[in-house]
């Protein structure tokens, strides 16, 4: 290293701090993403805080404990997290220029992923069905605002899984195609994240 | 620029490691996911807990779980290298507080003061 501030203060100091240079665009691509992502939560927030403040206005109707079928949210839950992990292997695959590998995990990603949704979109309209839609109470407004925000994204983020998948068969994982990949396997696993609280205040508290 | 990584700052999401500590990372990462969701579901449908500490102890294990998430899938470490992202974390972390802690605060103090019905 030939800056001077390193000798002079020592490298633990300017680590993280500037020191070395401007950050890499790899670096600087995933921490703007990584704000994008917390904006996001933040706007998962107040959908969290509308359905914990709405949880009990059932007008009525039926209530959480009635509605909810565990077992099938225990399905969803590993669905997204076994998805989350071959989401990993599938961007440690990429790191290692192994095409081949990646696009297998992506498809394992992928087809976890639509499971999740099958079975979301499934209670969904059973739900409707029977007369349990979100025009019913305001408790539905929110659990159904709040649940199905969650499965928009995971919507979005199978899209961009195709195209990252394309992208990567078509041009090659090329430093381009890793940086986008990278802020995919950020979006996915903050997917996650968002789903441990959906699980906790929504099915499991709820439920009981 | 990659003669020595770790004077930069660290991207969110990437382990700037062994290639077989990140698969080990996330192999870890995924068992005690697992454990910590069957513990809640456990936690929730059995009497293990009593029960109106029912709720805390699933709370808890949310957090447990979202720790496992940032730690060993999103790789958010404590070294100096990821300042920059703890900081935008914890600022988030305010605001979804703040958001979701004062709705419930004001809304339970309207209801309170409502007239009965």
């Amino acid at each position: 290293m030939t800056i001077g501030t390193i000798e002079a203060v020592g490298p633990e100091l300017v680590r993280g701090r500037g020191g070395g240079g401007p950050a890499s665009t790899r670096t600087v691509v995933a921490y703007g993403f990584w704000i994008f992502i917390l904006s996001d939560i933040t706007m998962f927030s107040a959908l969290f805080a509308a359905y914990a403040v709405l949880s009990g206005r059932t007008a009525g109707g039926p209530t959480a404990g009635e509605l909810i079928n565990l077992s099938h949210v225990f399905l969803e839950t590993m669905c997204l997290l076994v998805s989350s992990y071959t989401c990993g292997l599938g961007a440690l695959s990429a790191e290692r220029r192994q095409r081949d590998r990646f696009l297998a995990f992506a498809a394992l990603t992928f087809m976890l992923g639509a499971a999740f949704l099958f079975i979301e979109i499934w209670d969904f309209a059973a739900m409707v069905r029977m007369g349990a839609g979100p025009s019913r109470s305001a408790f539905l407004s929110a659990f159904f605002a709040l649940v199905g925000m969650h499965g928009a994204h995971v919507t979005s983020g199978l899209v961009w899984l195709v195209y990252m998948a394309a992208q990567a068969a078509a041009k090659g994982l090329r430093p381009r195609v890793l940086r986008r990949l990278l802020c995919f396997s950020l979006f996915w696993h903050a997917l996650d994240i968002v789903w441990v609280g959906v699980l906790t205040l929504v099915y499991l508290i709820g439920a009981r | 620029m990659d003669g020595d990584d770790r004077l930069y700052d660290r991207t969110p999401g990437v382990e700037d490691e062994e290639p077989t500590a990140n698969f080990l990372s996330y192999t870890t990462g995924f068992g005690l996911a697992v454990l910590l969701t069957i513990a809640s579901f456990v936690v929730a449908q059995t009497d293990l807990l009593w029960a109106p500490g029912v709720a805390v102890g699933l709370v808890v294990l949310a957090f447990a779980q979202i720790g496992v998430h940032l730690v060993f899938f999103l790789h958010i470490g404590t070294g100096p290298d990821h300042t920059n992202n703890i900081v935008a974390l914890a600022f988030g972390l305010l605001i979804v507080l703040l958001v979701i802690g004062g709705s419930c605060w004001i809304i339970a103090n309207l209801n309170a003061n409502m007239m009965p019905m």
